[in-house]
């Protein structure tokens, strides 16, 4: 006899799911139980937080056809999932994460660790689901993998009552076919918006092409970048774009936005023509939507449609998906020379080049990052968390065939490790670094321990400079030097602390010592923490 | 981004939505979350079965400037159980609200209110010792006038549906299960 448990665990396997990760309590424990005897690993995360950062990180380490899954139990657990959820909705990361929740029958009664998590998690959430009947799991569960990965992607909730769990099934099929009237994503383009595309490209005379995250989330680079190429179109991109072309791609003209280069922005102000795809001209990487629509064309390719003219009216909106969109724009050809545009281009990318004084007592984290991410293996994973390293990462990294990886919408302090541990679990054949600074880091230095745990190598890069750096640099520009409550002096000796956990540590203290630092924090494929001291006083602009 | 808080009030317009959702528990939360989160205005919702019994129709007054009742659309139409989603547009449309109001009347006062409801076609369908309630239906404009004419009588309560609309004709179906 099986029960509901043994269904859900079943509806994972038939989805092709090796890992999940999570946090048991009584509500979920019928579900452990299955997967306790399953072929599927669960990894203890050390707050619930972190399994929804991991599952995303595991999620985006390959093509987001399989999301990452995370299962924790009622109340607290539930709820503090929800930052996690909420940090991938924000960037459409596909999740599937189950909560477990009291007996059905005492729902609604405030019982011990109850929580409404499918009306607190409404606003952060594609879909969610709770569960009222045991019959329901296998649809449901094929429901909420097709809603996550399909359209523009985020995570689904799956809210199942202990009882729900317990109750007895006599067998189990799994709907090969999912049939929701009322979902139906656009894929394709409308082929005469295609050809208008074109025909404003023909008569363009300095388009741009801004790529967003929806293009990594569409499996749609390859084909983005073979259209650039194709008709030599300058690129830029947002923060969630950054490694859809390669950062040293004689198109690629870096990162637009109040963070990015000055000569991105540039090149968005004086275009004629901007494709913006997959990117949903939000306020950090657009300040101004009206400039970038005026006097110019503005083709917005996008999966979700509301996304279009929310906060910038198109000349052309084509609504589908990136990938099929740019296949489709491979078929044709035209007439075209940007060359004077290009050259433009370059020379402000030299001429508008961020110059900085860094202070030679402390480690430069702009020449750092470049020579770690030069280092790195092509393939690496990088992944930045949030404050003045994701800038300077964003600002500086090399990435090449890896993947780059940051919480963009939500800037959510404390994702690099545990979205770390996720991507590596994905992808043990590849090199995964995290690169935090001393803030983020203690919001998440407890997963060293799940990382170790589970024998999952992680490279740790920590930029010490004793303050919530991001917030102490607005408070100088905007409050007058007032910094406060932004020191961390209660910082931990992290040598100490990481050989506590048992991983390799070292520290660079000024530029000199980077390089043979770096070459040894990356040599074996194992755990390692690396701290740079960088100055505290040290700014990203 | 504009929001309810910073747009023109001269370019404030009024739409009405007809949607067919999916009977799911959360479905009214879901649209009027969305209202609440997004800062839209609403004036008025109204739910109520379908002849298919998964399906609900529910039919929303929206009002904001073009750009707002764009997103309004696209917002809605993106929730995973909407169904469809369609402008019931004035010319090509018939809505009615009814109203249930609750008149201060002594027996002295109800021949005259008594006319004045007929004149609008309106019913007494409550009398008690010392107030009538009585049922008017109509578009809103009609509803208003009525209230508004017999504003000389103590109103005591008013109770008002919102509207509900259907297209003119036979294209504006979606689906033949859905009616």
């Amino acid at each position: 006899m099986m029960n509901g448990a043994d269904i859900m665990v079943k509806c994972l396997q038939a989805e092709g799911v090796k890992h999940i990760f999570g946090y048991p309590g009584v509500a979920i424990a019928p579900f452990y139980d299955k997967v306790y005897e399953s072929d599927i690993e669960a990894v203890l995360v050390r707050t619930e937080q972190s399994a929804a950062h991991a599952a995303s990180g595991y999620t985006r380490g390959y093509n987001t056809e399989l999301p990452g899954v995370c299962a924790v139990t009622s109340g607290p657990g539930a709820t503090n999932l929800i930052t996690g959820i909420a940090t991938a909705y924000a960037d459409s990361i596909p999740l599937i994460c189950i909560t477990g929740q009291v007996n059905s029958e005492l729902l609604g009664s405030d019982v011990f660790q109850e929580a409404d998590i499918t009306g607190a998690c409404e606003s952060f959430v594609k879909y969610s689901y709770l569960v009222r009947s045991v019959e329901d799991i296998p649809r449901i569960f094929k429901e909420a993998f097709h809603v996550a990965i399909t359209g523009r992607k985020g995570p689904v909730l799956i809210d199942v009552p202990i009882d729900i769990q317990q109750a007895s099934v006599k067998s189990f099929k799994y709907p090969e076919t999912v049939e929701m009237r009322t979902y139906k994503p656009t894929v394709k383009g409308n082929g005469a918006q295609l050809k208008k595309v074109i025909k404003e490209l023909e008569k363009a005379k300095r388009p741009i092409i801004c790529a967003g995250g929806g293009v990594l989330l569409s499996k749609g680079k390859y084909e983005l970048l073979s259209f650039a190429e194709k008709n030599n179109i300058p690129v830029v991109t947002t923060m969630m774009g950054i490694s859809v072309v390669p950062t040293d791609h004689p198109l690629c003209f870096g990162m637009v936005g109040n963070n990015g280069k000055v000569y991105a922005n540039k090149a968005m102000n004086e275009a004629d023509l901007i494709m913006m795809v997959g990117a949903r001209v939000a306020d950090r990487a657009i300040s101004q939507p009206d400039l970038i629509t005026r006097n110019k064309v503005m083709v917005h390719i996008d999966v979700d449609p509301a996304e279009i003219g929310k906060n910038a009216g198109p000349t052309i909106p084509l609504v589908g998906d990136v990938r099929h969109i740019f296949d489709e724009l491979l078929t044709y050809d035209f007439e075209s020379d940007y060359s004077a545009w290009i050259k433009e281009l370059n020379d402000n990318k030299v001429a508008l080049a961020r110059k900085r004084n860094p202070n030679p007592e402390f480690v430069d984290p702009a020449g750092f990052i470049s020579m770690l991410s030069h280092k790195m293996a092509k393939d690496a994973i990088y992944i930045a968390d949030v404050g003045q390293n994701q800038i300077w990462s964003c600002d500086n990294v090399c990435i090449r065939e890896g993947k780059f990886m940051t919480t963009g919408g939500m800037g959510t302090m404390g994702y690099s490790i545990p979205a770390a541990i996720g991507a590596k679990c994905r992808r043990p054949e590849r090199q995964v670094v995290a690169v935090c600074g001393d803030g983020a880091f203690q919001m998440s230095m407890c997963e060293l321990a799940t990382a170790r745990q589970h024998n999952i190598p992680i490279k740790v890069v920590v930029l010490t400079n004793g303050f919530l750096g991001m917030v102490r640099e607005y408070q100088h520009f905007n409050y007058n030097d007032r910094y406060s409550v932004v020191r961390l002096d209660g910082n931990p000796d992290l040598e100490k602390l990481a050989s506590a956990y048992d991983i390799p540590f070292v520290r660079v203290r000024n530029d000199a010592e980077a390089s043979d630092a770096i070459d040894e924090f990356l040599r074996e494929d194992s755990s390692y923490i690396m701290e740079a001291v960088i100055d505290p006083m040290d700014i990203v602009r | 981004m504009k929001t309810v808080q910073n747009y023109n009030e001269v370019d404030m317009k009024r739409k009405v939505f007809q949607i067919l959702v999916e009977n799911t528990s959360g479905v009214l939360s879901r649209i009027s979350g969305l209202f609440s989160r997004r800062g839209y205005s609403i004036e008025s919702i109204t739910c109520g079965d379908t002849a298919d019994k998964a399906v609900s129709r529910v039919t929303i007054v929206a009002s904001g400037d073009d750009e707002i009742l764009d997103q309004i659309e696209k917002q809605l139409a993106k929730l995973v159980d909407v169904v469809d989603i369609r402008e019931l547009k004035p010319d090509e449309s018939v809505y009615r609200e009814l109203a249930l109001i609750k008149v201060k009347a002594e027996t002295s006062e109800r021949v005259g209110l008594i006319t004045l409801a007929n004149t609008f076609r309106a019913n007494v369908i409550d009398v008690s010792n010392h107030g009538v309630i009585v049922e008017i239906t109509g578009n809103s404009g009609k509803i208003n006038a009525f209230i508004d004419l017999i504003s000389g009588y103590e109103i005591l309560e008013i109770a008002r549906t919102g509207i509900a609309g259907l297209r003119r004709g036979t294209d504006g179906v979606v689906s033949p299960k859905i009616r």
